[in-house]
């Protein structure tokens, strides 16, 4: 059985237990996002997904799709809530885009690029935190960590190895790995894990590829992240971070 | 690349447009340079006060304030004010503006340890290397800063640099009078 609710006044279909997000990704829209990934169970975290259903605010992650919902999506009010959480993000960590292997292919900036953000914003935190580079293979740089715990739901859910977790409280929360060290060395972790793959920032890189496509080639210098992510759904590939 | 023009229908007073680097590299006013022959253009509609081709230590009181690099040190503080007190339009220009960009990452190091490594323990140094103490000098801050966390900035151009269509679209936006945007390919943060 299929039905169907509206996404910017544009019918969308979707097959019962199906979230806006899925019906709408299935349908080739965009919904602006960082924590969820179609593989994984849906998250909630980063709330980037936030849209207006029947007037009230819901994450299209997490909420199920409903015949006759009227979803607000791309409209200037969304947009300008979505710019400043990613402002509050970046200001959050230490994000310095010209020396990042990420750029260009980076989700959290792309998805800024995205909403117009031009600015930060807000005053820098400029915390500190540590970058691990004691495995052979990958780096670790939680400079510039949001948090989205993909590579957690990797580790756990694909690779059966849950390398990473979540640790802290508020502005504390911070990504660990788990081993007794601390260390990435010290755990099973490989560079062929699913989890190495699944970042969406620059936080998990594989040594010695870096910088490897040239400016002007990377995934979204081509396209923005909205056409981007709705052709690689249309083609049935992975979205990888 | 186009030959755009800013004709605007009658010749306005020209704006006068100051441009200082604080901590930056240079690189957005080389980026400027790009604009290449529309810079004949400009020049029919601006005027520069204080910038490097026009070697004025003092900005006066300007249309437009250009600010590349953030801020590292006092003298940083000083010259940013004085722009924010003489221009009416005060855009941060690239990401050093923008966040403190490259400078801003010894941000998580003691001060004094950058010091002391850079020019006393570091590798290469000369016999008896000191930290240099000359009233000239400005001093340093604890921590690099992006511009709008120690002045109001009124427009952001981030990019390292902006390339030069990018600064060339973001100004004649604002010189006919419209509130710049940036679209796909212009707005890059690195
Ligand atoms: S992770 Fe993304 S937003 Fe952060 S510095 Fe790298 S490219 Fe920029
Ligand atoms: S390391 Fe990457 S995937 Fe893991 S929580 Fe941080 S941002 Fe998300």
């Amino acid at each position: 059985m299929t039905s169907s609710f509206l996404l910017d006044g544009e019918e969308v279909p979707f097959t019962p237990g199906q979230t806006v997000m899925q019906a709408a990704s299935a349908a080739g829209k965009y919904i602006p996002h960082l924590c969820w990934h179609p593989d994984f169970a849906a998250h909630g975290s980063c709330k980037l997904c936030t849209v207006k259903i029947g007037g009230g605010f819901a994450t299209a992650c997490t909420t199920r799709a409903a015949a006759g919902q009227d979803v607000e999506n791309g409209t200037e009010e969304l947009t300008a809530k979505r710019r400043t959480l990613l402002q509050l993000l970046f200001v959050e960590g230490n994000h310095f885009c010209p020396s990042c292997e990420k750029s260009g292919s980076c989700v959290l900036q792309a998805s800024a690029y995205e909403v117009g953000m031009l600015s930060p914003h807000f005053d820098h935190f400029y915390p500190d935190r540590a970058v691990d580079a004691s495995h052979p293979d990958v780096l670790l740089d939680f400079n510039r960590c949001i948090m989205c715990e993909l590579c957690v739901r990797a580790s756990r859910e694909v690779d059966g190895k849950n390398v990473f977790a979540l640790s802290g409280r508020g502005a504390k929360s911070h990504l660990i790995v788990n081993s007794e060290s601390g260390r990435l060395a010290d755990t099973d972790f490989a560079a062929t894990d699913r989890a190495a793959e699944v970042c969406p920032v620059g936080v998990i890189l594989r040594k010695r590829v870096g910088f490897a496509v040239p400016i002007g080639q990377r995934d979204y210098d081509a396209r923005p992240i909205s056409q981007r992510v709705v052709e690689k759904l249309a083609d049935g590939e992975q979205e990888a971070g | 690349m186009s030959s755009e023009t800013l004709d605007a229908g009658m010749t306005p007073r020209k704006l006068k447009v100051a441009t200082v680097s604080l901590a930056g590299c240079f690189g957005c006013h080389m980026s400027f340079l790009d604009i290449d022959e529309r810079i004949l253009p400009l020049l029919e509609r601006v005027e520069f006060d204080r910038s490097p081709i026009t070697d004025i230590k003092h900005c006066g009181p300007c249309d437009i304030g250009l600010i590349e690099g953030g801020v590292c040190n006092a003298e940083n503080v000083h010259v940013l004010r004085e722009f924010r007190a003489n221009c009416k339009v005060l855009i941060a220009l690239g990401a050093c503006a923008v966040n403190g960009g490259l400078p801003a990452q010894r941000n998580h190091l003691e001060l004094a340890d950058i010091l002391q490594q850079v020019y006393r323990t570091g590798h290469g140094l000369a016999e008896g290397s000191q930290i240099p103490n000359d009233p000239e000098l400005p001093l340093p801050l604890n921590q690099v800063h992006a511009v709008h966390e120690v002045v109001r900035i009124d427009y952001f151009l981030p990019g390292c640099p902006p390339s030069g269509d990018a600064i060339w679209a973001f100004l004649t936006q604002l010189i006919k009078g419209r509130a710049p945007t940036l679209g796909h390919g212009l707005l890059q943060y690195d």
